[in-house]
């Protein structure tokens, strides 16, 4: 449970806590002594690196979820183009071959703002809670979410500047996500008005891809130039509700990155590409409590810490699955 | 006092300039938060404005000055734009606000002309947005048709009309019977030779219905009574929408005027198809039958 709770708390903006020696299992304490004392090289780490470059494998992940990505997408855009009706409408709400969709967080959205809820709403939202808890919860953002895609070519851009030394990056609290998330349901319940989808850069994505640009892509872009200039990843750090809303359904998803710290090499280099690094504490030294350690729900699975990893400490799991393989 | 302090588990004590970057962090945050809640909140002002307020799909929850409700159960998916066989459904962009994202009509380009029959766009609804209270075209209640420049308006002038309604390049569509009965046709390849200009009454699916129904009643006994008997609701509409009358002393001894009735639906159909530039006939947004 404690693991449970510490996941939700980091989720709301909490930052990691080291863990007391005695919360450390007497195994992991063994590995973390043991790593210690034989720490090694920046020349073995760089020679590790570059093997694991050259097996292929440093983007598979990357490949699978572009594809799955834009496939997704361009399935909503070539069933209404096509007419063939296999996924229509967009992704706050659709019908996949007839049946109904709703996105989780837009349906909470006008829930709170109707005060009013039609039978087909409730089998969409069901649905897609089902969907995302059997998938991972923030899966959707790194799997599905156009603006996932924009941002993470934006990041490029700005890790590039700021290494150039540019431009210089901004942090924010993490916790401020949460107030956003209570003053968006506020709004929405006391205005009786979907607030949050006027400037949702995920509705306005879709819509834009499915039925044709507007102005409403001009917002999009400031976000990305924001993102490019003063704060990386910004919107989907801080802000979104939608990631917060799907966060909920991962904390007790079966899919997930399981971290090994007997394998790891401690070199840091998941940190360095993860959007949501804070979910990847225990790859600190000293910071793993068990010798297998599932990833919160933060983390949106997107497998960049997987594909970097030189030492396969990090993996993706399906909880239940492995034991019964 | 010191005591609580002192209670406290130890902590590291933090640094001037570890102090001053959350200091600024915590800035940056408030200001993060005012600026995104503040953009989000610009929405309000085309719906205040009244700016936002347009035509709506059939079924659209709404009075006809208070788009509340409509705005507020609309999930913006533009599942009902997909199912128009017409594609007279468009989604509102930024500068409608919180209405960004969802469906409204532009008559003059494209009206709703009621050719899925079942009111598709209400069936497609996943929120009750467009409610699925209404059954057949009768029932809807979108607007209400005006004459708005009788002057403009050629049966007003005795004229007849001769041609393409709106010109060869005109896109949109409309369903004429006596070409295919299910299938919508561009109004441009459908030219007209009328000896009195009635498109407006000649084309408004409340009326074609009418006639399509009694025409099925006169032959009723002979082709299918139990078809007829099935009709419940309003699948028939029961009052007329628009129609004809003589003008006395009007601009010459055939002058006509056409005249709304209690069965306008606002559907656009009349707005879509009147030849006149400027249009005569308009569709009042904040009327409905039920108000005039």
């Amino acid at each position: 449970m404690s693991y449970f709770t510490e996941s939700l708390a980091q989720l709301f903006g909490r930052e990691p806590r080291r863990p007391a020696e005695e919360e450390i299992s007497p195994k992991v304490r063994e590995i973390h002594i043991e790593k210690r004392a034989n720490k090694i090289t920046l020349a073995e780490l760089e020679a590790e690196r570059q093997a694991h470059r050259a097996e292929g494998e440093a983007s598979k992940w990357k490949k699978r979820r572009w594809a799955t990505l834009i496939a997704v997408n361009l399935l909503f855009v070539a069933s209404y183009y096509f007419d063939v009706q296999l996924l229509e409408g967009a992704l706050t709400a659709s019908r996949f071959v007839g049946f109904h969709m709703a996105d989780l967080n837009a349906a909470l959205q006008v829930m709170l703002a109707y005060k009013h809820v039609v039978l087909n709403l409730v089998i969409g939202t069901v649905t897609v809670l089902v969907l995302w808890l059997l998938l991972g919860g923030r899966t959707f953002c790194s799997w599905v979410c156009p603006y996932h895609l924009l941002s993470e070519w934006a990041e490029k851009i700005h890790l590039w500047l700021v290494s150039k030394e540019i431009i210089e990056e901004h942090t924010f609290h993490r916790g401020v996500r949460t107030i956003f998330y209570v003053v968006f349901a506020l709004l929405a319940l006391l205005t009786g008005y979907t607030v949050f989808e006027t400037i949702s850069p995920t509705g306005i994505l879709s819509r834009a891809l499915i039925y044709g640009p507007g102005l409403a892509l001009l917002w999009v872009l400031a976000l990305l130039l924001f993102e490019v200039f003063v704060s990386r990843r910004a919107w989907c750090r801080y802000v979104c509700p939608i990631g917060m809303t799907y966060g909920l359904v991962g904390s007790v998803s079966p899919v997930r990155v399981v971290y090994s710290p007997e394998k790891c090499l401690f070199g840091g280099d998941c940190r360095t590409v993860c959007m949501v690094p804070h979910v990847l504490d225990a790859t600190i030294m000293g910071r793993a409590k068990d010798e297998s350690v599932p990833i919160g729900a933060d983390c949106t699975r997107c497998g960049m810490c997987v594909d970097i990893c030189p030492a396969s400490a990090l993996k993706f799991e399906v909880k239940g699955l492995s034991k019964v393989l | 006092m010191n005591d609580s302090v002192s209670n406290k588990p130890k902590k590291k004590p933090v640094s001037p300039r570890r102090r001053e970057q959350s200091r600024r962090e915590f800035l940056r945050s408030a200001a993060l938060s005012a600026g995104v809640v503040t953009a989000s909140l610009l929405g309000f002002l085309p719906v205040v404005q009244g700016s936002a307020l347009r035509l709506r799909p059939p079924g659209a929850l709404k009075t006809p000055l208070d788009e509340q409700q409509f705005l507020s159960s609309c999930i913006k998916c533009g599942q009902c734009v997909q199912v128009c066989p017409v594609e007279a459904i468009k989604l509102a962009d930024l500068l409608d606000g919180f209405g960004m994202g969802t469906p409204y009509i532009d008559a003059r380009a494209q009206a709703c002309d009621f050719s899925c029959d079942g009111i598709q766009c209400v069936l497609a609804c996943p929120t009750g947005s467009l409610t699925h209270d209404l059954d057949y075209p009768a029932d809807t209640r979108m607007g209400f048709a005006r004459l708005d420049k009788p002057k403009a308006c050629l049966a007003m002038q005795g004229k007849g009309f001769k041609g393409l309604a709106r010109g060869p390049d005109y896109k949109g569509k409309l369903r004429y019977e006596d070409v295919d009965r299910w299938t919508p046709i561009p109004v441009a390849e459908y030219p007209y030779d009328l000896e009195i200009c009635d498109l407006c009454v000649r084309q408004c699916p409340i009326e074609i219905r009418i006639a399509q129904c009694a025409s099925e009643d006169a032959s009723s006994e002979a082709v299918n009574t139990a078809r007829v008997a099935q009709k419940v609701g309003h699948e028939c509409p029961p009052k007329h929408a628009i129609r004809l009358e003589p003008v006395d002393g009007g601009a010459g001894a055939n002058a006509m005027r056409p005249v709304v009735l209690e069965g306008c639906v606002g559907c656009g159909v009349c707005e879509m198809i009147c030849p006149a530039e400027p249009v005569a006939i308009v569709v009042d947004i904040d009327k409905t039958t039920d108000t005039v």
